[in-house]
C-alpha cells in the first residue's frame, strides 16, 4: 500500500511552470525532506498537496485514494496537515483555542447541541480540550496554554503550528521550514521533537534550509531546483551530489574546483 | 518595538479587577439580578428612566447582533438597519394583520430575518471587507426602499399604526408597568448567554479563526463558507428579534424612517465603541451612545457627527473598544476536564505568560 505518492506533479502559472514533472512518494512512517534553493517550488508543492492550489497535470493519492481535486478541508480530513512558512496561527486567539481549532474536524456536535450545552456536548468539549492540552504537553508548551498566540516568541508560535496540525489527527505533517527564524539550541530541539513525532506514529515531509537539521533528520532527501526534481536519495548521497551542489552553490565552486 | 496591544501585565488594574470579579462570581451575578429585576419597582424608575434603559438594553441586544458578525467573524455590515425593519414589520404585520398573539410573531419575525440573513450571506462567499460593507449598504437601502413602496404590504411612508401590546395570561405589558423592561431584560440575557455559549465551542472558535486567518482556518478544515453564513444567520436572528420588540414598544407605531442607514450606524457605533466581540463591550457600548442624546440634548443635529469622530478616534486610538480587552484570566477548564487531565496526572497551569515583542525573531 502507498502512503504518499505524488506523480508527475506539474502547475503552471501563466508563462512559468513553477512544479514541473515531479514525482515523489512517502512512506509510512519516513521523515522525508524536500529541499532547494529559494523560489525552488517547495512550498508549491505543499500548496498542491494541501488543495490550495489545483494541478495543471499529474496525479496525488494518499492512502490509495485520489486527492487531487479535492478541496483543503477534505483534504485535511483524509489526515493531511500542515504548518506554514510564514506564521499563520490565530493571533487573537489563545494557545489553546488554536489548538482547539485544529479539533474541529473531529469535534462531533451540531450547533444546536453547543447552544443548549447538551451533555454529548460537553463530553465532547471536553474530551477535545483534555487531547489539546495533551499535545501542548507533548511539545513542551504548557506553560503557554493560556497565553495569547500572539504573545509568544517567534519559536513557540512555530510549535503552536505544529500542535494545531497534530491536533487535526492528521498521520502525514507537512512542516514547512520548521526551523525558521530558530536559534541553534532550539533547532536541536526541534529535532528532537520530529524525531519524537516520527516514534509516536507520524509520518512527516519537510521542507528546510537548516542543513544540520535536514542531514540529521531525513529519512530519504528530494531536491528540487526551478521546479524540477534534481536529485533524491539517501541523505550522505545527496550531500556529495554534483548537481545539488551545483544548485545550491553555482557554476562558480565547479571552476574553482577545476582551477 | 510593535506595541503589544491589550498586553498583560500581572497584578496590573485589568488583571487584579477581573481576579476580584471571578473570585466572587456568583455573588456578583446575584447582585446585578437583583438590581435588575428591582429596578421598575424603586422611586428611579420614572417613565422617562425607563423608556431610557428599555433602549439600553435594546441596543445591547442589537449590538450583539452585529457583534457574531463583525466582532466574531470580522464581516463588518452596514446593513443591520435592515434586518432590524424586517423583524419589526413581519412581527407588526403578523399581530395587526394576521391577529397572532404577540410571542409567535415575534419567533416568526426573528426566523424569517434570519431566512434574509442567509440569502444576504451568500454573496459574502465572494467578497469580503469594504466591498462587502457596501453590499451590506445597499441591502439597508432596498429594505428601505421596499418597506416604504409596497404600499399594500407596508402601507408605505405612513407605517403601520395600532400594534397590539403584548399579553401573556391576560396581563398587558406596557412601559408604565415595567411589562416592556422586563421582556427585553429577558431577550438581552438569553441573546448574552446564547453567545456566550457559542463563543466557547466550536462555531465560535470557527468565526473568531476566519477572522483571524481564512486561509489557515481553511486549511485547518474548517468549512469558511458555512461558518460565514452562519455567522450571518445568527446575527440576522438577533436583530430581527430585537426588532420585533422595537415593533411595540415605540407606541405601537412603526414607520420606515425608524430604519434608516443612521440606525445602522448607531449599531456598529455600539459594537466598535463598546469593544468588538465582547458581550460587557455591547451594554457599555449601549448606555454610552443612549445616554449621550439624553445629557447632550442640545448637541441633537450633531449627534452622528459626533458618533462618526468618535469612532475615527476610537478606531485610532484604541481600536478594540473601550472594554475590548484580552482576558487576563485563564482559560476555564470545566470540572470534567480537570478530573480527566487529573486522572492523566497532568496538573494544568492558571498562569498566563506574556513574553516580551519582539526581543526573537
Amino acid at each position: 500500500m502507498s502512503f504518499l505518492n505524488v506523480e508527475n506533479i506539474t502547475i503552471q502559472f501563466g508563462g512559468l511552470r513553477a512544479v514541473d514533472n515531479v514525482s515523489f512518494h512517502v512512506d509510512q512512517g519516513e521523515i522525508v525532506s524536500l529541499i532547494g534553493p529559494n523560489g525552488a517550488g517547495k512550498t508549491t508543492v505543499f500548496n498542491m498537496l494541501t488543495g490550495v492550489y489545483q494541478l495543471t497535470d499529474g496525479a496525488i493519492s494518499f492512502l490509495d485514494e485520489r486527492i487531487d481535486g479535492k478541496t483543503p478541508q477534505e483534504i485535511v480530513t483524509r489526515g493531511i496537515s500542515r504548518t506554514f512558512q510564514n506564521l499563520r496561527l490565530f493571533p487573537k486567539m489563545r494557545v489553546i483555542e488554536n489548538v482547539l481549532v485544529g479539533t474541529h474536524i473531529n469535534t462531533k456536535y451540531n450547533f444546536f447541541q453547543s447552544l443548549f450545552r447538551t451533555p454529548a456536548f460537553r463530553r465532547e468539549e471536553s474530551d477535545k480540550t483534555v487531547k489539546a492540552i495533551e499535545i501542548l504537553n507533548s511539545i513542551g508548551l504548557d506553560k503557554y496554554i493560556n497565553s495569547y498566540a500572539e504573545s509568544l516568541p517567534y519559536g513557540e508560535q512555530r510549535k503552536v503550528e505544529i500542535a494545531r496540525a497534530m491536533a487535526t489527527d492528521a498521520k502525514l505533517l507537512l512542516l514547512d521550514e520548521p526551523a525558521a527564524g530558530m536559534n541553534p539550541a532550539e533547532s536541536v530541539e526541534l529535532l528532537r521533537f520530529i524525531r519524537h513525532l516520527k516514534e509516536i506514529g507520524y509520518t512527516v515531509l519537510l521542507i528546510e534550509h537548516d542543513m544540520n537539521v535536514v542531514m540529521n533528520i531525513s529519512d530519504r532527501i528530494y531536491v528540487l531546483d526551478h521546479g524540477k526534481l534534481i536529485a533524491d536519495g539517501l541523505p550522505e548521497e545527496i550531500a556529495n551530489n554534483e548537481q545539488v551542489i551545483h544548485a545550491y552553490l553555482g557554476e562558480e565552486r565547479k571552476k574553482n574546483a577545476e582551477n | 518595538m510593535k506595541k503589544n496591544i491589550g498586553s498583560i501585565k500581572k497584578n496590573g488594574f485589568l488583571y487584579v479587577f477581573e481576579h476580584f470579579i471571578d473570585a466572587y462570581k456568583p455573588a456578583f451575578i446575584l447582585l446585578v439580578a437583583v438590581i435588575a429585576i428591582a429596578f421598575p419597582f424603586t422611586p428611579l424608575a420614572s417613565r422617562s428612566n425607563q423608556r431610557i434603559v428599555t433602549m439600553i438594553l435594546l441596543y445591547a441586544m442589537l449590538g450583539m447582533g452585529l457583534n457574531v458578525l463583525t466582532g466574531y467573524t470580522g464581516l463588518v455590515s452596514l446593513g443591520h438597519a435592515g434586518f432590524y425593519g424586517i423583524g419589526a414589520y413581519c412581527c407588526a404585520l403578523l399581530t395587526t394583520k394576521l391577529g397572532w398573539s404577540f410571542w409567535p410573531a415575534l419567533l416568526v419575525g426573528g426566523c424569517f430575518t434570519a431566512l434574509v440573513g442567509f440569502l444576504l450571506g451568500l454573496p459574502t462567499l465572494r467578497l469580503s471587507g469594504t466591498y462587502l460593507s457596501i453590499v451590506t449598504l445597499g441591502f439597508c437601502e432596498i429594505v428601505q426602499m421596499i418597506l416604504k413602496q409596497w404600499e399594500s404590504v407596508t402601507n408605505g411612508n405612513y407605517g403601520i399604526r395600532n400594534i397590539p401590546k403584548p399579553e401573556l395570561f391576560g396581563f398587558e405589558f406596557k412601559l408604565q408597568n415595567g411589562g416592556f423592561y422586563f421582556i427585553i431584560l429577558v431577550l438581552v440575557t438569553l441573546t448574552a448567554l446564547a453567545c456566550m455559549a457559542i463563543k466557547k465551542s466550536k462555531s465560535g472558535r470557527a468565526f473568531l479563526a476566519i477572522k483571524d486567518d481564512e486561509l489557515a482556518a481553511t486549511m485547518m478544515g474548517i468549512k469558511t463558507s458555512r461558518y460565514k453564513i452562519l455567522s450571518f444567520v445568527i446575527s440576522a436572528f438577533i436583530t430581527g428579534v430585537a426588532g420585533g420588540f422595537y415593533s411595540v414598544i415605540n407606541n405601537g407605531y412603526i414607520e420606515p424612517t425608524n430604519f434608516v442607514f443612521n440606525i445602522s450606524v448607531l449599531i456598529i457605533s455600539v459594537v466598535v465603541v463598546g469593544g468588538l466581540g465582547t458581550i460587557r463591550g455591547m451594554f457599555f457600548g449601549a448606555a454610552l451612545l443612549q445616554l449621550f442624546p439624553q445629557v447632550f440634548r442640545f448637541l441633537n443635529e450633531w449627534r452622528f457627527v459626533i458618533y462618526g469622530v468618535l469612532l475615527v478616534v476610537m478606531m485610532q486610538f484604541r481600536p478594540q473598544g473601550a472594554l475590548g480587552w484580552q482576558s487576563t484570566l485563564p482559560y476555564k477548564l470545566s470540572r470534567r476536564t480537570r478530573a480527566t487531565l487529573k486522572e492523566h496526572g497532568i496538573e494544568p497551569t492558571d498562569a498566563i505568560v506574556v513574553e516580551e515583542k519582539g526581543a526573537q525573531a
